[in-house]
């Protein structure tokens, strides 16, 4: 059988985007499919990851099918000096699909390489998360009703996030106009910014929060992490800058959906949960059927 | 006498003369083409050189040994402008340029330190990003390394 590991979000084109959209709304409406009856996945997760993990194996289950792994590698035989290849060689005679979540950058895109069974990857250190992009894409487009031609305000981390970097180059297929809010030193890379003037992408900057999120569709918000300043007194200063309150939301756009990949800190104010804009807890749910979604394109069952 | 002399050390009847490299990088011209290893070829090489172009130049002349194209391209990275001249029976009897290739397989190493290549023994892989400046974009970690951060695999 053939099959296409999914290592990072490039690896699908445009179509393969929406064949997702299409099977995870499947999903929603048909939760239990037992499509993987006498099938077992392995989670391999090098680094602990509750959330994915947890998601990922809520799918498998769903799906009907088995799930063995591990959710920290201090127990495996990884701690005993077990080199990658062989741990993914190994457990590749032990089941029919590895989802895979590792603290350095690149192993997923090794594993696949060396794999005989399919390789998901659920994280590798600050490169890729393919699944959250999708899971992104899906809640866009359940909230929306399409990916075409909407404007997305992205909030906060920009420089190292990799959820904002991946959803860039996954929306660009889409007619989408831009904008980034972030604090200078947080500032969208300059590689990104090139990519979006070459495909002819607008897109703004500020880096005010309040006043410039009244024209937006989805405003995707990202936690500003104090670890990433140079200057801590940086920090200081923009810390409750990028913090969205309820009472900023009144001239927002009333079909406008707050996202978040969580975990949230204090960029959302509690007092914004019951507002009907917010969606990042409904975005979580999303996961578990976009990740049904990829596992069956993924094992090519549907 | 003395102009004989040097050409009787540096003359080769058959074989490849690298010419145009930067001195500084000769010794990573010897080590990706693998002269170091090499146990019949006579090689000679000068260092230091006055040249026009590069400042300070070094030469490589490697007697009956011919590369592949492939096998040259590698030192495209070190060398962009390095010309091969290939001898036989004392005269050139072509020349060639170096390009640089799309991809360059277990020669660099990724800078990136979080890199996976950089813990495990997995051979490097990059493809070669040519935007007026040369960056080497790895194939697994997708992080970019500059030729002048560049370390070589000995």
């Amino acid at each position: 059988m053939k099959y296409k590991s999914l290592v990072a979000i490039d690896d699908y084109s445009k179509d393969d985007y929406l064949e997702i959209m299409d099977l995870a709304a499947y999903f929603e409406k048909n939760p239990v499919q037992k499509l993987l009856e006498g099938k077992v996945a392995a989670t391999l997760f090098f680094e602990p990851s509750t959330r994915t993990r947890l998601s990922f194996e809520s799918a498998v289950n769903r799906l009907g099918g088995k799930v063995l792994g591990f959710s920290d590698s201090s127990q495996t035989s990884v701690s005993k000096g077990e080199t990658l290849k062989d741990t993914i060689l190994m457990v590749g005679c032990y089941v029919d699909l590895i989802i895979m979540r590792h603290p350095l950058e690149g192993a997923a895109r090794y594993a696949s390489e060396i794999s005989k069974v399919p390789i998901i990857n659920a994280g590798d250190g600050a490169n890729q998360h393919p699944s959250q992009c999708l899971l992104d894409l899906y809640s866009i487009t359940k909230t929306q009703g399409t990916l075409e031609n909407l404007k997305i305000t992205m909030v906060g981390d920009l420089k190292y996030g990799r959820t904002v970097h991946s959803l860039i180059m996954a929306l660009s297929h889409f007619n989408p106009t831009f904008s980034f809010i972030a604090p200078e030193e947080l500032r969208l890379p300059e590689e990104y910014r090139t990519f979006l003037r070459k495909r002819n992408i607008p897109f703004e900057e500020h880096t005010e929060l309040a006043p410039n999120i009244n024209d937006c569709d989805i405003l995707y918000m990202t936690r500003v992490q104090r670890e990433r300043f140079a200057d801590p007194l940086e920090y200081e200063k923009v810390k409750n800058v990028y913090i969205l309150k309820n009472s900023m939301l009144d001239h927002t756009k009333p079909n406008m959906k707050i996202l978040h990949p969580l975990p949230r800190v204090n960029e959302i104010s509690t007092d914004v949960d019951d507002n009907p804009k917010a969606y990042y807890f409904e975005q979580a749910q999303n996961g578990v059927y976009t990740r049904q979604a990829i596992i069956c394109k993924v094992l090519q069952l549907k | 006498m003395k102009n004989t002399k040097t050409l009787s050390v540096s003359a080769i009847e058959n074989g490849t003369v690298i010419d145009h490299i930067p001195a500084q990088n000769l010794f990573n011209v010897i080590s990706i083409l693998g002269l170091d290893q090499l146990t019949e070829s006579q090689i000679t090489f000068g260092y230091n050189l006055p040249s026009e172009k590069l400042g300070r130049k070094a030469i490589i002349k490697i007697a009956d040994k011919f590369f592949e194209d492939i096998e040259i391209d590698k030192i495209a990275l070190v060398a962009p402008h390095a010309k091969l001249n290939i001898i036989k029976n004392y005269e050139v009897v072509e020349k060639r340029q170096v390009n640089v290739p799309e991809q360059i397989f277990n020669i660099a190493r990724c800078m990136n330190p979080k890199c996976i290549t950089n813990h495990e023994n997995i051979p490097t892989k990059f493809r070669v990003i040519n935007d007026g400046k040369i960056k080497l974009k790895c194939c697994y970690c997708e992080k970019d390394t500059d030729i002048e951060h560049m370390k070589l695999i000995r």
